[in-house]
């Protein structure tokens, strides 16, 4: 079977803090980032994040390799903010609808430090994330309801079975002779194969999880504790300072740039 | 299912029979309580368990299912054991030390953090044992649990039973149409008649004395009753295809130096433990999965004009060359008739269409599908799912036939009729490529066996 959620573990303690924990300081932060564009504000929360990526828990290659998406989509924001931007100050270049000039250079910057400096802490809080940790996490600490997350955690694991599903869909189909043209209509066949295939699947799975009285009329208990102490206050703590640093340097720079302003 | 009268007592170990369609699995999951309500069906009459409806006692009955892949529900192996304890709202210390105790009492003894998807298929059955036993249930259901396994996982899944009955005294019944794997465990058996009631009950010698020959026409898997086999030729033809250096693997090599030829008029069977890389290299010799190194090579006679290499044949090339059925029917299906179905592969070699018509009908007729031939192949029984995957490809008359596990969990009269199929088509001087691990097959069929 196709490994997917094969346990994330690892000796750091970033990988025993609760998911929970990683969940809200990321979010605390992508808050503090959102509400402004401007170049200070993003490159402060940027430098004091780099600090903390070396205690995340990922060697320099995963970082890189799993953080790529990131890369990507920083400069070709950037890029295009550079060229559509709001104009001011002096203009460089213009072609078309393209206008590039001191305004829409100074937000192409700020646009790409921003991605980076949410994207990339996002990400890597998550490369040490657990799902199994996460769903108890999310059911214990922020008591969302037991069934639906269980529910959840337990369709996750069929993705794996549905990527080996398929492929098979994808060599029986060139067995079957149909292998050779017609390619979207084959790919919308396979889905509609994949959808009957994952139902069956579903329900086989919801009927072992009955058959161990997933659902029955008492309290559930929990075998694993999801604890919320010191540790993960500290990391939502480390989070909001980072968003909070940024606003104040900013603000007292004179870079602030307010969105809804 | 109807009409039926049956009273189970405490500490009895029954085995379930009928012929498939007399609603044993039902009756299974009616005991378990996970039937379903009203609006997934109709009852009538009363199934009580400890003298209340089942649904009531949760965690009293305990249900292993066939399928060893959908019955692992989480990532951890100690996790997934604590789950019904869980949900039945036992505390945490004492779930712990039922999760170690259903272990040993499997005889699985890996670290609780050990994830699932790493587990044979022998290992994930007794995992899903192991998950019932820690909610301490007093009745065991086992619904085909060895069906999809090899000859290993089924040992160890039957002596996990075996101690755990010995030593928690608990009542069990077993649902399988292979009477030999049970018949050591149980006291009672039990035949459901196909319409509704009980066809026999009794100690199992007395009802296999009795019933023996009646059960095995109707597919049961009797011992002293083994299916026929068919006479066979043996008539050795030309090489077809053969491995150059062949390395085989998806995404790591799983073996190198795989050494096979391919040869008219024999069949070969492929076999090893679960996970060796039998269907791999099974998929691999039909030109269907790519060899991490040297190549699968077909002869003239097979190529035909098509290039030495079946992997970069086209799709429509391989149709008339080398077939394939999958282990799993449905992954094959891509029409919404049986008919229909048995039409691609024809069609797509553009025959016109009085020949398609004269072919689909005779393979419909030869392997009892034309009752069917309107029916959608997703609703066929998993007997039914067979025949049809392996005469879609027969459809198009290939000379090699790769098969992956044809006889994986059928009753004695489809394997009965596969086998006999098989015969008369390598006898005609067409190769069959078997990947299986059941022995009567190889028995029955293969003149050359590739062990991985």
């Amino acid at each position: 079977m196709t490994d997917l959620l094969t346990p994330t573990r690892g000796t750091q303690v970033i990988y025993r803090v609760n998911p929970v924990a990683k969940l809200a300081a990321a979010f605390l932060l992508s808050a503090c980032l959102v509400v402004s564009i401007d170049w200070v504000s993003a490159a402060v929360a940027l430098v004091l994040e780099s600090v903390l990526f070396f205690f995340a828990g990922v060697s320099a290659r995963t970082f890189f390799i799993r953080t790529l998406p990131v890369w990507i989509a920083a400069p070709l924001t950037a890029v295009t903010i550079a060229l559509y931007g709001q104009t001011s100050g002096q203009v460089y270049f213009e072609f078309l609808f393209a206008r590039v000039s001191d305004g829409s250079l100074e937000l192409a910057l700020a646009t790409l430090l921003r991605v980076l400096a949410i994207g990339l802490p996002a990400v890597v809080l998550f490369l040490t994330v657990d799902p199994t940790d996460l769903a108890d996490g999310l059911a214990q600490v922020v008591k969302l309801p037991s069934r639906f997350v269980l529910g959840a955690l337990a369709a996750l694991r069929l993705v794996g079975l549905f990527l080996d599903d398929w492929k098979s869909l994808e060599l029986a189909r060139r067995a079957r002779g149909v292998g050779d043209t017609g390619r979207i209509r084959r790919l919308a066949g396979q889905a509609f194969a994949l959808l009957v295939l994952s139902i069956r699947r579903g329900s086989k799975l919801a009927t072992a999880m009955e058959a161990r009285a997933f659902g029955a009329p008492v309290t559930r208990t929990w075998a694993r504790e999801s604890r919320f102490g010191a540790r993960e206050w500290l990391l939502v703590g480390l989070g909001g300072l980072i968003g909070v640093a940024a606003i104040v340097t900013s603000v007292s720079m004179g870079h602030w740039n307010f969105i809804a302003g | 299912m109807d009409e039926l009268d049956l009273t189970i007592s405490p500490g009895e170990r029954v085995l379930l029979l009928g012929a498939s369609g007399a609603g044993k699995s039902t009756l299974l999951h009616a005991l378990a309580g996970v039937l379903g309500g009203d609006d997934e069906g109709e009852h009538h009459g009363e199934l009580l368990l400890d003298g209340v409806p089942p649904a009531e006692r949760r965690g009293r009955a305990g249900l292993v299912l066939q399928d060893p892949d959908s019955q692992v529900i989480l990532a951890r192996v100690g996790d997934d054991v604590a789950f019904g304890c869980e949900n039945l709202g036992v505390p945490r210390d004492e779930i712990w030390a039922r999760v170690t105790e259903a272990l040993d009492a499997v005889g699985l003894a890996l670290p609780l953090d050990h994830p699932t998807s790493r587990l044979s298929g022998g290992q994930k059955q007794r995992l899903a044992l192991a998950g019932v036993l820690a909610m301490r249930p007093g009745l065991l259901l086992l619904d085909e649990p060895t069906a999809n396994l090899d000859a290993a996982g089924v040992r160890e899944v039957r002596e996990s039973v075996a101690r755990v009955l010995d030593s928690t005294g608990a009542t069990l019944v077993v649902v399988e149409h292979r009477v030999d794997v049970w018949l050591p465990l149980v006291d009672r058996v039990v035949v459901l008649a196909p319409g509704g009631g009980v066809l026999a009950d009794g100690p199992a010698a007395e009802v296999l004395a009795q019933r023996g020959e009646s059960l095995a026409a109707s597919g049961v898997w009797v011992p002293g009753f083994p299916p026929p086999r068919p006479p066979r030729v043996r008539a050795v033809g030309a090489e077809l295809l053969a491995t150059e250096t062949l390395a085989i693997g998806r995404a790591v090599t799983l073996h190198s130096n795989v050494e096979s030829v391919v040869t008219a008029g024999t069949t070969l069977a492929i076999t090893g433990e679960n996970g060796a890389g039998k269907s791999t290299l099974g998929l691999t010799l039909a030109g269907l999965l790519p060899s991490r190194s040297g190549a699968v090579v077909a002869c003239d006679a097979l190529a035909d004009g098509a290039g030495p290499h079946p992997i970069r044949w086209k799709s429509r090339e391989l149709l008339t060359r080398i077939g394939t059925v999958f282990q799993d029917p449905e992954h094959q299906f891509l029409a919404s008739t049986v008919r229909g179905e048995l039409e691609v592969g024809p069609r797509a070699l553009r025959m016109p269409a009085s020949q398609i018509t004269d072919r689909v009908d005779e393979l419909l007729q030869r392997l009892r599908l034309d009752h069917l031939a309107a029916a959608n192949p997703f609703t066929l029984s998993g007997g039914e799912k067979r025949r049809l995957s392996v005469a879609t490809v027969l459809a198009t008359q290939p000379r090699v036939l790769v098969l992956d596990e044809p006889t994986f969990g059928q009753d004695s009269r489809t394997w009965t009729e596969l086998v006999a199929l098989l015969a008369g088509l390598v006898d005609s001087g067409s190769a069959v490529v078997a990947i299986t691990h059941d022995a009567d097959f190889v028995a029955a069929l293969a003149d050359a066996e590739l062990v991985l």
